[in-house]
């Protein structure tokens, strides 16, 4: 990649397993360089010493290795082109197809200007009850599913991004299979949705630190068809946990000192910085959008941990799956479950009745779990802890599980019926104006 | 003024080497590339410099020039503040061009040629002392102050005021002659470092009055005062900016200032979208009138998000030292910590507890002392109330911010994990949450006179019975519901109608978002005679379940009526019927 007059370096004076150091002058921080090929970038500058990070790590940098510097940032082309096509970290097309042409954009660039935002006001519908009623999405939102390994996170949100009116989908892929790499896919392929979908793919057979160019690589894509193209993106981000592991590789090798649960004390600037792009222009910036669903994979369902924690203080809520083995069937777990925009769309962009409506059924759906306890300690039920076991059983197969595809007037209505199949008026404890509207139609 | 050129860089520590002296926390700006990149002083070794950058030094090159200004961070302070959004440095975020926020861009956070209605508080020959009020203009209604300089040593005369007449921030106001004959030309600007606290007051005692803020829990439970400091820690999803800009909204303040340090963009979105339509309950205005948001995002700069706590704590006692009452927000404190962790980091001094530097205890218990309530030197009063909340890392609250500011903060309002999973909103814990004002014989002399002197004995049986009614539940749960006497169940129901009728609120709905005091107090008493009530006539504990359902649904009615409406009255007919 070297260009003519470029001055190349042939003496490494220090090499570990994730970097390099040089002498070298006239280096920019962050900037990027190969030695011999392989791609670096600057991470440290003390004096004429630089320190290079490289990315597929050093394994086979010799002392006298060629390094040359590129005068540039991480940057990706960005054009029309993108649409339909899988690259790799650096966004080099992983898919035999051509090299895009286009304007060369740095990743990770600034932050919007907050009072140049809009506030999210449109309703993503998913089909999905467990979403669309507890937990309605809407774009511009950044949220993500936290969940344990072995759940079917991807499928869901392959589900989501497929129902979604999305105009572009972007995937980011960190550290995955490659069998789910080819369930995206042949999933995408099969909806007819290939052209709608950029794919940028680190899987576990490549290197853990390049997946840290992912969610900017993507990010970059975003926002050139939501700026600049007025369009509804949605970027997909799996799994953010890979992402961090990479990130306390990086500081560990960097002699950083630890913080929780050995991630590195900036940990939540990094990944707010990544999920803050998310955005909803206002019409007089050409009403583009960047919602962002990501995956955090738990260990063992442990929220505590560093990831699943700071994730959590900085996206707009978190969405949940559980199995649910009164009906054998993966739910959306309502009590843990969470979008914080919620508020923004339900009973404004949906019929008025729909955030006590779906508290109530909540709420009695907490009384039925500690029914449940009660049962499982030995003691009697009563008749009102009986009816709220009927209650939340049918309640998750007609609502809470995955396989639901209603739109949410469907959805209240259905809730409605139950509380009348299950319950006395004065139970459900809604506002009077509602009930009489919607009680004895139920 | 001295120069530096860079010689190292590590994200955003730079190192400097310096040609002449430099303070510490002083000020400088680096050339790069044709941007102008704000920096800190915050480390000196001899001729090397160590600067924190408050912004992205991508391609920063070593050789860089730098030049210091001889001042350290300040803020400019003068009328046109109000309904301002500035970022963590003061820059007016609307006067940014463009989407995206570019690198070395700042901006005048004042308008110099806006017009001033002026009218002189002093005449010549009076004699002045720093902070002094000399005039008045009105900005969205409030009267503010144009004060002697804050830096003026000793006192001085008066040798001319202009006379009332629209005046610019930059125009001369006064001359004031100072104890060496100096002549001081005063504007309507002030300059102030934003790390030292502003002690411009006679005295500040301990804080006695009751501030509104509408939320029942607080108001009603754990009551905070003017000049009063909270906290309110929680897990994320236990609704702590709900029940921040709740009280943002509705808190009987002159003034009030939200730090959004390293929080959600849409947040703040929210502010700049609702609170120029909303109305505040108190006035009648706009509430957007009496807001200044200080917005620095999680995106935004780590460095500046340090800034920004100081910076809107700074314009609080600026307001404060002109008589206002001021109520300053800033979420998350916990932010701000991690911002101070980062640096200390890549400093590579010796960590403290969970990696956050060893000062940190310190620099929170310095920055909640800011706040009070204080007698000004002209006899008048003035408050600054803060209330910060508090993320812990895992919802453990044994964590170092939280130990922290729990040592300082005199009103703690514990979120809940548990609470917000049942939907009982605001999730403050009832138990653990406390308000050490309640303890304060001048408070209980305050309600005593502006309230009734029932209030707190009222409140403080209410609390009693919450506590009862939580080791009641726990029996029941060990002993089944026919393992105990119906009274318990009675008992533990008392609790219940505490909990739904007073604690729990619904911040989205009209009428019930906001309980102005008379309106708690109607409640108050009611639920006092509920739970003061002797009930015999249960026979089984399914009638008290019954029983007691019935009141709840019915006093929640009258908590979303409007207040005294027909509506309002009907419910608590039935009510008083049931008793």
């Amino acid at each position: 990649m070297a260009t003519a007059f470029q001055k190349i370096y042939t003496q490494i004076s220090q090499i570990t397993k994730a970097t390099c150091s040089l002498h070298a002058k006239g280096v920019g921080y962050d900037e990027l360089a190969t030695i011999n090929g392989k791609l670096a970038q600057v991470v440290k500058i003390m004096g004429d010493e630089v320190t290079l990070q490289v990315f597929e790590g050093t394994g086979g940098i010799p002392t006298n290795a060629e390094v040359t510097f590129l005068g540039k940032s991480p940057s990706l082309k960005v054009s029309d082109q993108l649409a339909g096509r899988f690259f790799n970290a650096y966004g080099q097309p992983i898919d035999g197809g051509p090299e895009i042409e286009g304007r060369e954009v740095e990743i990770g660039g600034p932050s919007v200007n907050p009072v140049r935002r809009k506030q999210p006001s449109e309703l993503i519908a998913t089909g999905i009850a467990g979403i669309d009623l507890n937990n309605t999405l809407v774009s511009g939102q950044k949220i993500p599913f936290f969940a344990d390994p072995d759940q079917p996170f991807n499928e869901v949100m392959a589900l989501v991004a497929m129902r979604a009116k999305a105009d572009k989908i972007i995937l980011g892929g960190m550290g995955m299979t490659n069998d789910d790499y080819y369930f995206f896919r042949n999933t995408f392929s099969n909806a007819g949705a290939l052209d709608r979908i950029i794919s940028f793919i680190n899987t576990t057979e490549d290197p853990a630190v390049e997946r840290l160019l992912v969610p900017d690589m993507a990010l970059a894509a975003a926002e050139y068809f939501a700026v600049e193209k007025h369009e509804t993106v949605l970027v997909l981000l799996t799994d953010m946990t890979s992402y961090a592991d990479s990130l306390s590789i990086v500081s560990n090798r960097m002699d950083q000192i630890p913080s929780k649960d050995s991630m590195p004390g900036s940990l939540y600037s990094d990944l707010a910085k990544i999920y803050e792009k998310a955005v909803q222009f206002p019409e007089s910036a050409g009403g583009g959008s960047i919602t962002i669903i990501a995956v955090t994979t738990l260990s063992g369902g442990d929220i505590t941990h560093a990831v699943p924690d700071n994730t959590g203080y900085i996206t707009e809520g978190q969405l949940y799956l559980r199995r649910d083995s009164d009906i054998g069937k993966v739910i959306v777990d309502p009590f843990r479950s969470l979008s914080r925009l919620k508020q923004l769309v339900a009973g404004k962009k949906t019929r008025k009745d729909h955030s006590q409506v779906m508290n109530a059924a909540i709420r009695l759906y907490a009384d039925a779990a500690n029914a449940k306890t009660k049962l499982e300690n030995g003691f009697d039920l009563t008749d009102y802890d009986n009816r709220c076991l009927d209650f939340a059983k049918e309640y998750a197969d007609k609502l809470l599980a995955i396989d639901v595809n209603l739109d949410t007037t469907e959805m209240l209505d259905v809730t409605w019926s139950l509380f009348r199949k299950y319950f006395k008026l004065e139970e459900v404890n809604i506002k009077k104006e509602f009930t009489d509207q919607y009680w004895t139609n139920a | 003024m001295t120069k530096g050129t860079v010689s190292g860089v590590v994200s955003n520590m730079v190192t400097l080497r310096v040609d002449g002296p430099v303070m510490q926390g002083e000020i400088c700006y680096i050339t790069t590339g044709g941007d102008r990149l704000m920096a800190e002083v915050i480390k000196i070794i001899g001729q090397d410099v160590y600067v924190q950058v408050f912004e992205s030094t991508r391609g920063l090159k070593v050789g860089a020039e730098a030049e210091f200004t001889g001042h350290m961070l300040e803020i400019q302070l003068g009328p046109g503040m109000l309904s301002k959004n500035y970022d963590g440095l003061q820059n007016d975020l609307d006067k940014m061009e463009g989407v995206f926020l570019k690198r070395g861009q700042y901006t005048e956070p004042l308008d110099a040629e806006r017009e001033w209605d002026f009218s002189p508080l002093v005449k010549v020959g009076d004699q002045v002392q720093e902070s002094d009020w000399l005039g008045e203009v009105e900005e969205n209604h409030q009267p503010l102050k144009i004060m002697a300089p804050f830096q003026m040593k000793g006192t001085a005369v008066v040798k001319s005021i202009v006379e009332a007449g629209k005046y610019r921030i930059h125009d001369v106001v006064a001359v004031l002659t100072d104890e060496q004959g100096n002549d001081i030309k005063v504007d309507m600007v002030q300059h102030w470092p934003v790390k030292f606290a502003m002690t411009n007051y006679a005295a500040k005692p301990r804080p006695f009055k009751l501030l509104e803020t509408g939320v029942r829990t607080i108001d009603t439970f754990n009551p905070i005062v003017e000049g009063g400091t909270g906290f309110i820690p929680g897990p994320f999803g236990t609704g702590k900016t709900v029940l921040q800009h709740a009280i943002s909204k509705q808190a009987e303040a002159d003034i009030v200032i939200i730090a959004a340090c390293g929080e959600r963009a849409n947040e703040v979105v929210e502010i700049f979208t609702e609170f120029p339509e909303l109305v505040d309950p108190h006035t009648g205005r706009k509430l957007m009138e009496r807001t200044i948001i200080i917005a620095n995002t999680s995106n935004m700069p780590v460095a500046a998000r340090e800034a920004s706590v100081y910076t809107a704590m700074t314009m609080a006692e600026y307001y404060r030292s002109m008589g206002l009452r001021v109520l300053l927000m800033a979420d998350s404190t916990s932010r701000w910590a991690q911002a101070l962790r980062e640096m200390s980091n890549r400093m590579e001094e010796l960590p403290g507890p969970d990696a956050f530097p060893m000062d940190l205890g310190a620099l929170i218990s310095n920055f909640y002392g800011r706040a009070g309530y204080v007698y000004l030197k002209n006899g008048k009063v003035g408050s600054v109330t803060f209330l910060g909340t508090v993320s812990p890392a895992g919802g453990n609250l044994k964590e170092p911010v939280t130990e922290n500011t729990k040592k300082v903060a005199r009103c703690f309002y514990g979120l809940e994990q548990e609470r917000a999973d049942k939907k009982r909103y605001p999730a403050v814990n009832p138990i653990d949450s406390y308000s050490k004002y309640l303890e304060y014989p001048e408070f209980a002399e305050y309600i005593k006179e502006n309230i009734n002197e029932e209030w707190i004995p009222k409140v403080m049986k209410l609390k009693t019975r919450m506590q009862r009614g939580k080791e009641i539940a726990e029996q029941i749960n060990i002993l089944g519901d026919d393992g105990v006497p119906v009274e318990y169940h009675v008992t533990f129901w008392k609790s219940e109608v505490i909990d739904f009728v007073i604690l729990q609120q619904d911040a989205f709905d009209e009428v019930d978002a906001v309980t102005p005091l008379e309106r708690q107090e109607e409640i108050l008493n009611l639920v006092t005679e509920i739970c003061e009530k002797e009930y015999d006539q249960f026979d089984t504990f399914l009638d008290v379940v019954d029983y007691f359902k019935k009141m709840i649904n019915l006093c929640k009615q009258m908590n979303y009526s409007v207040f005294r409406s027909e509506e309002y009255y009907e419910f608590k007919k039935q009510v008083q019927a049931m008793l």
